[in-house]
């Protein structure tokens, strides 16, 4: 069982034309001899540190001149052992590793696991706790399309677009910050609602936000939209069916750019999504240029989500946790009763149990479907969860995407599945 | 309503009494017309699952697929579950899901350590990487999969990390080396003992008894109520 020691790091080039010193496999001057030219392809390696590889990804392109004849992308290299780290602690302990999992979206990651637990255990969330949950994804998706979408323009070449996003950004990182005390990794979305009550400061601010937000999107679309070496790179580039999307299981974005109108918050709907008005983008062409719409009309989408998610909130006072054996008790009612103080301490220790059972839980994460298999065994740890990751199923496709394209596309077909290492990896 | 599982934590399993679920009929009208390759069904938080022989789990997942009631065209997931004290000891799972019918289903199927899987690549292209995943995790070998290699591990990692007997903290470890100017491999060193506490309460459910205490009897003092529930309203 003990691995290998060999220690050896060198890059690994096996199959790479690097593999024999950089030499071409070298057949001497047949060529010349025998007047004939053997002509094979080249294979590159291109990452694992590349800037447009988003992350820590190892592709082994096979070119045939410019175009690329076959792909294999090599993941693993930010493999943390989230699943089994997940079977060693409680339910609640393994909660901040979901954050880590796809970390431009995380409160999406935690809501899945909240969801999933929530549906063994029987929990109904209360309705401020669930409209803050759906005010905090739509968040969420802005945060993962304003990064996708303008370091996808940095990838073929324009510089401005992720300056201008990136503060939108900071901006909604600060709503995290103030709402969980995290920018990034918030652990915000516990099983039973969310960890606290949001002020109605911060409730304005958002508001505020999102009168402001559409102005940007606006800035954004006026340079890349038409620009013309931005289509030049993206409009039937990577051209996707109604039948790839069942043969690779594709979802979210990527899904609705071959024109199937399939968004979870809508065909089924968790939290309280059925109760908002919202439009789901569709594309026509299913290429790189469609998904670059449908994630600047999403973007609009939620703002209008986020914007009626407050004006619920402001009307919709209450607790914002089940209280009950999943939740901690309140701090005054912890001073006052010695088994509320009991309970804080068992929970926070021992954790909660959940009932044996099994459930496939999923949300439309920004990146497509998000989802969790837990298998309960009754204990306070999960004994088995796997991570459905969208990004997973969607890097799975790109052999097939960029077949026939110039190495050039490779970087803008990256962009275009939103791949984040944290979800493939996990 | 007929057309969800709907997956919403505030209703479970016991939604109002309807005469028939559809989940429930279709897991009936599977069972009936895979002509036995699908043993059983059943329905758990409104979620479907049927059981298979591994057997015939590439004739029941493009029956599943072709079937104009199922038209489970995506596949969403294939992983695997390790019951180490079973004689079979892992659980293949997979997950379909149709996005014309809105449903989705869970297929299960039990593999002892020495089967071979059948690969269900040839019907979904997109099982290709799961399959990689599960030889990576559990060591289970797919036949007929065009390229059964490790995914997620290192290169030359040894082992497969997801069965319950693999340690935690594996077996190496690795730092970069100030002399040799390279990364090593070291077998792991613990500073300290790897502390598993037990949190399992002896105040609900379980028959704690203590060693050598003939007075408690056979008095299981796990049948005491939970002290934690009653709380004060605020």
């Amino acid at each position: 069982m003990d691995g290998d020691l060999k220690g050896d790091l060198r890059p690994n080039l096996r199959g790479t034309d690097l593999e024999h010193g950089g030499e071409v496999q070298d057949r001497g001057f047949e060529d010349v001899l025998t007047g004939e030219q053997k002509i094979r392809n080249f294979n590159i390696n291109f990452g694992p540190q590349h800037p447009a590889a988003h992350g820590v990804l190892r592709l082994i392109l096979e070119l045939d001149g410019e175009i690329v004849e076959r792909c294999d992308p090599h993941i693993g290299l930010l493999h943390r052992g989230t699943e089994k780290f997940l079977e060693h602690k409680t339910y609640l302990q393994g909660l901040p590793y979901w954050d880590r999992l796809d970390y431009c979206s995380p409160m999406s990651m935690e809501h899945v696991w909240c969801l999933a637990i929530e549906k063994l255990t029987g929990v109904a969330v209360p309705r401020r706790a669930s409209l803050i949950r759906v005010l905090y994804s739509e968040i969420t998706r802005v945060l993962n399309h304003l990064l996708n979408v303008t370091t996808w323009a940095m990838d073929v070449g324009a510089l401005t677009p992720p300056l201008w996003g990136f503060e939108e950004r900071e901006k909604l990182f600060m709503f995290y910050e103030r709402a969980s005390g995290a920018r990034m990794h918030a652990a915000y979305f516990r099983p039973g609602g969310v960890h606290q009550d949001l002020p109605p400061q911060l409730l304005d601010d958002i508001d505020a936000w999102a009168d402001h937000f559409p102005q940007v999107l606006d800035d954004i679309d006026e340079l890349l939209t038409e620009n013309r070496i931005f289509k030049q790179r993206n409009v039937d580039i990577a051209i996707i069916t109604e039948k790839d999307v069942q043969d690779w299981g594709l979802s979210g974005p990527i899904a609705r750019s071959a024109g199937l109108p399939w968004d979870l918050r809508r065909s089924q709907p968790y939290e309280c999504y059925d109760e908002f008005d919202f439009q789901i983008p569709v594309g026509k062409n299913g290429d790189n240029y469609d998904r670059y719409l449908i994630r600047m009309s999403e973007m609009r989408e939620s703002t209008k989500i986020i914007r009626q998610a407050i004006a619920k909130l402001r009307v919709e006072t209450g607790d914002v946790l089940a209280r009950g054996k999943l939740t901690p008790p309140k701090r005054g009612e912890m001073k006052t009763s010695m088994e509320a103080l009991i309970h804080h301490f068992k929970m926070y220790t021992e954790g909660f149990h959940v009932p044996a059972g099994e459930t496939y839980t999923a949300i439309e994460a920004p990146k497509g479907e998000f989802g969790v298999y837990l298998v309960a065994d009754g204990t306070n740890k999960p004994y088995r969860a796997k991570i459905r990751a969208a990004d997973y199923a969607h890097l799975q496709a790109m052999d097939h995407l960029v077949k026939g394209h110039m190495l050039a596309d490779v970087s803008a077909v990256i962009a275009t599945l939103d791949i984040v290492f944290g979800s493939i990896d996990r | 309503m007929a057309e969800n599982p709907i997956p919403e934590a505030a209703i479970p399993a016991q939604v109002p009494e309807v005469p028939v679920d559809p989940l429930d009929a279709l897991g009936a009208l599977i069972v009936e017309r895979s002509k036995g390759a699908v043993l059983r069904h059943y329905v758990a938080n409104g979620e479907l699952t049927v059981e298979a022989a591994i057997g015939s789990i590439v004739e029941v997942v493009a029956f599943l697929r072709a079937d104009s009631a199922c038209q489970f065209s995506c596949l969403i997931d294939i992983t695997a579950v390790d019951w180490p004290g079973r004689a079979k000891r892992f659980d293949m799972v997979y997950h379909f899901l149709s996005m014309y019918q809105n449903r989705r289903i869970r297929v299960k199927a039990q593999v002892s350590e020495d089967e071979m899987v059948p690969s269900v690549t040839s019907v979904y292209p997109g099982a290709n990487w799961f399959e990689r995943e599960v030889f990576d995790m559990y060591g289970i070998v797919f036949s007929g999969h065009p390229d059964l290699r490790r995914i997620l591990t290192d290169y030359g990692f040894r082992g497969h990390p997801l069965r319950k007997d693999f340690p935690l903290t594996g077996h190496n470890e690795v730092r970069y080396d100030e002399v040799q100017k390279r990364v090593v491999y070291e077998p792991v060193r613990l500073t300290q003992e790897w502390r598993a506490f037990d949190f399992l309460s002896p105040w609900e459910g379980g028959a704690y008894r203590l060693p050598g205490d003939e007075k408690a009897g056979g008095r299981d003092l796990g049948a005491a109520p939970t002290t934690t529930q009653t709380r004060s309203p605020s």
